[in-house]
């Protein structure tokens, strides 16, 4: 009898209890002999230069070491090309301190190092900074006259497909026709965990980094392209990271500070953001979206138009898919989408969880409702009229797609065939009622990974990859993963991660880990399982003489014959026959090229959300969220909803509250913190429910994952937004759906 | 580079007695040390985590004579005499875990667990405080404990569940 497996069973967490006792350490809290603090001194102005800085009266502070600015920075990297960490777009990265000039708000033109943080920080006071500002331009509804197709796109990340039919004549004679313009914010990704650094000096030029990233063979990539230094100088070690969500897939300024102070002054030194810093680099682009949306009187679509904007700095060319989805997610002949950057005076913006999607699936699934109300259909009947069965964007079959099921499961969860149609037509006492529902969609995505595997003769297994664990449950799964192969307890499987002496890994983003770094994990325990098992045939009087790798199973740390699990030998056993004390293998899991040439492969999943909304107090409350996703394999029902939940969190987030708010005249954000960026608290979230739909998925990754990390964000907000209008009868198209918004009418030039 | 000062003398300290996770501590301190920065910078408790340092995220909650406080918020010399339990502080010396804790892991109440130290120190003195009875009540009580990861529902699930369980270890 077979023991039911790790893998798809609800565990806890591996490092739970690293992370409810405090022992888990981030970045900022590793110790070092001599440690030295790093300060940042953030810029003043949008654009311009800087005519001088005074740093005599911080140099004069009791216990400051040294003030870093442009004037007398160590030598760096000269070629552009030497500053661009793994993902970068295309463009000419911003480099810390390189001279006088001033590319943004907030830019650091400054690093006051000293004995101490607090004197770090009151020295940086004293910095004194002159500029002379140019012309700055911050406002989007502006530069959007000058936005331009990007002419290098962007490693990984498609544009707009060729149009398909005729979308401008079939939208001309199209019965019905939607046409209005969506709006996304500026976001900022806010951690919990500041951007942090601590660089360790090992002495003889070796550096410790522990670096707040999602990727540590990034870091020390950059690090050593920078600065000049061998990788085997260089180790990047980050086993926990708190929080990233994008913003820790490039690395940011207080790296580079840290690891320059560190070169610079022979000695260790850290370096923390300050809350109101975390608004100085990666951010969600502000996106605009125009869509239109022809249909025959019946709903079916005829057209659909979808073109974008999004915001980039001027020395890169930040792009997402935005419009994609548009192309993908329905079934429909004539379709034209296009996208967009313009530049403003901002820090490059970043991947921020899900990029792209949720801002391009809010416009599509507003629409959408738009069009299900002009046609006088139930919204969900219009989605199931209009599914899409093969990828039109690509002309391919799905790798599977059981969005269908999802719509059906969700519905059926959530009542949705109770919903009256009309706007304003539920009430409760003094609150209106409204249910709307969303489609949303992600790539499934696998990436090339290593992954070693050592199995020792005391019967424990070690596993390790250089990945990370972002709080996505990385650590879990790979334990589970390893422990299956083996017939083991979880307990005796140790995984490393976040270490760049480990086998090789992608960062951790795109929702592909779980693919990639299981599949590659699996690979090297599937290779030390061959060798043990040669041990095992070979082991005198083995019951397994005859046997094949395929007739066996390993179980309760024995290999038993599958059909007859009473005959069998210890792993321990088997080893010692073989006389190995440890079993070593490292194995490289890389998608299959076949498949992502004939297929596409997509995860997807149906929102139903309920608001109430009391007009008179002007208070709107999400009273539900039921989401089906279909993802394929779920590795850990446990922390795979948590995963979903916490997208739809910030689906929430983007709904109703997330938006950096700027001062154009000061080409500057206004909301740099905690208490006036507002993020969902727990009294905002109710109850999200996950529905985890069958999908028998064998072609995405070996082990049948799709990915969860983005899915529960797409259509979230779109999904919020129709049951507002369902409500209320406003329609919001302008992210986040503020209290002032919702007691005026939105402008009516924006529906066009 | 900096001119080398002539050395200063220190600026005044002041002395305090503070009781850390049970054992009492003598420090002398600068005035203008934070509850927050004498844990994490001095006494190597790094649990306790900064998400702001303005009292507006909970990460750095710790209980002070039992009640919740944002340490990035008390002056370490205004708590003469009084006594701070961590996130470190709350397992059995045995290495029991606090009820809490435990609930925590059970419900998968985080995911990157850098708000965790702040929300379970919270909601312990939120039980002791008796205030919360229901689901909303607990949501309400727990808001000043930002969790970016979006936990929420699971940070309300462990809490029931030590609610329920009277407070005792999960069985
Ligand atoms: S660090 Fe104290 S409330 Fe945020
Ligand atoms: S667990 Fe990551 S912020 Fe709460």
């Amino acid at each position: 009898m077979l023991k039911e497996p790790h893998v798809g069973a609800p565990r806890s967490r591996v490092d739970g209890r690293a992370k409810v006792t405090g022992e888990a350490k981030y970045a900022a809290e590793f110790p070092a002999p001599g440690l030295a603090h790093g300060h940042v001194v953030s810029g003043a102005i949008a654009r311009g230069r800087i005519t001088g800085i005074d740093t005599t009266a911080a140099c004069a502070v009791p216990g400051v070491l040294e003030v870093f600015t442009h004037e007398n920075r160590p030598r760096t990297a000269w070629f552009d090309y030497k500053h661009r960490d793994e993902v970068a777009p295309p463009g000419s990265p911003f480099r810390p301190l390189y001279d006088e000039t001033i590319l943004y708000s907030g830019q650091p033109v400054a690093l006051v190092v000293a004995e101490d943080s607090g004197t770090a920080r009151h020295a940086a006071s004293l910095v004194r900074v002159e500029y002379e500002a140019g012309a700055h331009e911050t406002d989007l509804l502006r530069a959007r006259e000058d936005a331009y197709v990007p002419p290098k796109r962007r490693s990984g990340i498609s544009p707009p497909p060729k149009p398909r039919g005729d979308a401008v004549a079939a939208l001309a004679e199209a019965p019905l026709r939607v046409e209005a313009e969506y709006r996304i914010a500026t976001e900022h990704h806010n951690p919990m965990e500041m951007h942090a650094t601590t660089v360790v000096w090992e002495g003889g030029g070796k550096l410790t980094v522990h670096d707040k990233i999602q990727g540590v063979l990034n870091s020390q990539g950059y690090i050593c392209n920078v600065f000049g230094l061998s990788k085997e100088d260089v180790r990047v070690v980050s086993p926990f990271v708190g929080g990233a969500f994008g913003s820790g897939l490039r690395p940011q300024y207080q790296l580079f500070l840290a690891v320059m102070a560190a070169l610079a002054l022979k000695r260790s030194v850290r370096v923390v953001l300050t809350r109101d810093q975390m608004f100085t680099f990666s951010h969600r682009p502000e996106t605009i979206n125009q869509v239109a949306l022809g249909a025959a009187a019946d709903g079916m679509l005829r057209a659909i138009r979808h073109d974008a904007i999004g915001a980039t700095s001027r020395f890169e060319d930040h792009q997402e898919v935005v419009v994609n989805w548009s192309g993908l997610l329905y079934h429909c002949d004539n379709v034209e989408l296009g996208y967009k950057l313009a530049q403003l005076d901002i820090h490059t913006p970043a991947d921020m969880r899900a990029p792209g999607a949720p801002l391009g699936v809010f416009a599509l699934e507003s629409a959408m409702d738009e069009l299900a109300d002009k046609a006088g259909i139930d919204p969900l009947e219009l989605r199931l009229k209009n599914y899409a069965e093969t990828d039109e964007n690509e002309g391919k079959p799905y790798t599977s797609k059981e969005l269908r099921a999802a719509y059906r499961l969700g519905a059926e969860r959530f009542g949705w065939s109770r919903r009256s149609a009309a706007p304003r037509s539920m009430r409760e006492g003094r609150e209106l009622v409204g249910w709307g529902l969303a489609s949303g969609v992600w790539e499934a995505q696998m990436q090339q990974t290593s992954a070693r595997a050592v199995l020792t003769a005391d019967g424990r297994l070690e596993v390790a990859t250089a990945t990370a664990d972002i709080g996505t449950g990385t650590y879990t799964i790979l334990a589970q993963i390893a422990a299956d192969a083996f017939g083991l307890p979880m307990e005796s499987v140790t995984v490393r991660i976040g270490d760049s002496s480990l086998p090789k890994s992608p960062i951790e983003g795109g929702s592909w880990t779980a693919a990639s770094a299981g599949s590659a994990v699996q690979a090297a325990c599937h290779a030390v399982r061959e060798t043990l098992f040669r041990h095992a045939r070979g082991a005198e009087g083995s019951p397994l003489g005859n046997a094949d790798l395929d007739h066996v199973a390993f179980v309760d740390g024995r290999i038993v014959l599958a059909a007859d699990p009473d005959r069998g030998i210890g792993l321990i056993e088997a080893m010692r026959a073989g006389g190995a004390e440890r079993i070593e293998h490292e194995q490289t899991a890389s998608p299959d090229k076949a498949n992502q040439k004939r297929y596409s492969s997509y995860t997807h999943s149906a929102i139903f959300a309920e608001v109430r909304v009391d007009e008179e107090l002007g208070v709107l409350r999400v009273t539900c969220i039921v989401t089906a996703v279909a993802a394929g394999k779920i590795l850990n029902p446990k922390t795979a909803r948590s995963q979903v939940i916490g997208g739809v969190v910030w689906g929430m987030g983007m709904a109703l509250e997330e938006e950096t708010l700027a001062d154009h005249r000061l080409g500057r954000f206004m909301n740099h913190n905690l208490a006036e960026y507002h993020v969902p608290v727990n009294a905002d979230v109710h109850d999200i429910d996950v529905i985890f739909v069958e999908e028998q998925d064998s072609r995405t990754s070996p082990i049948g994952v799709k990915g969860l990390g983005e899915i529960g964000i797409v259509g979230t907000a779109a999904a919020i937004a129709n049951a507002i209008h369902h409500a209320t009868g406003k329609r919001i198209r302008d992210l986040p759906i503020t209290l002032d918004k919702l007691l005026e009418r939105p402008p009516a030039e924006r529906a066009r | 580079m900096p001119t080398q000062a002539t050395p200063q003398a220190e600026p005044d300290r002041v002395t305090i007695t503070l009781t850390v996770n049970g054992k009492p501590r003598s420090l002398a301190l600068e005035p203008w040390t934070t509850l927050l920065d004498l844990l994490r910078e001095e006494l190597g408790l790094t649990g306790t985590k900064k998400g702001c340092d303005h009292g507006q995220c909970g990460a750095c909650t710790v209980l002070l004579d039992g009640r919740r406080v944002n340490s990035c918020l008390a002056l370490a010399v205004m708590q003469d005499g009084a006594s701070v339990t961590t996130i470190e502080g709350l397992a059995a010396a045995d290495g029991t875990l606090h009820p809490m804790q435990t609930a925590f892991i059970e419900q998968d109440a985080f995911q990157c667990g850098y708000c965790t130290p702040g929300q379970i120190c919270s909601a312990i003195a939120l039980l002791e405080e008796d205030h919360a009875q229901n689901p909303d009540e607990i949501r309400e009580l727990m808001s000043g404990n930002i969790c970016r990861c979006g936990a929420y529902p699971n940070i309300v699930a462990a809490i029931e569940q030590v609610m329920a369980s009277g407070g005792e270890p999960a069985p």
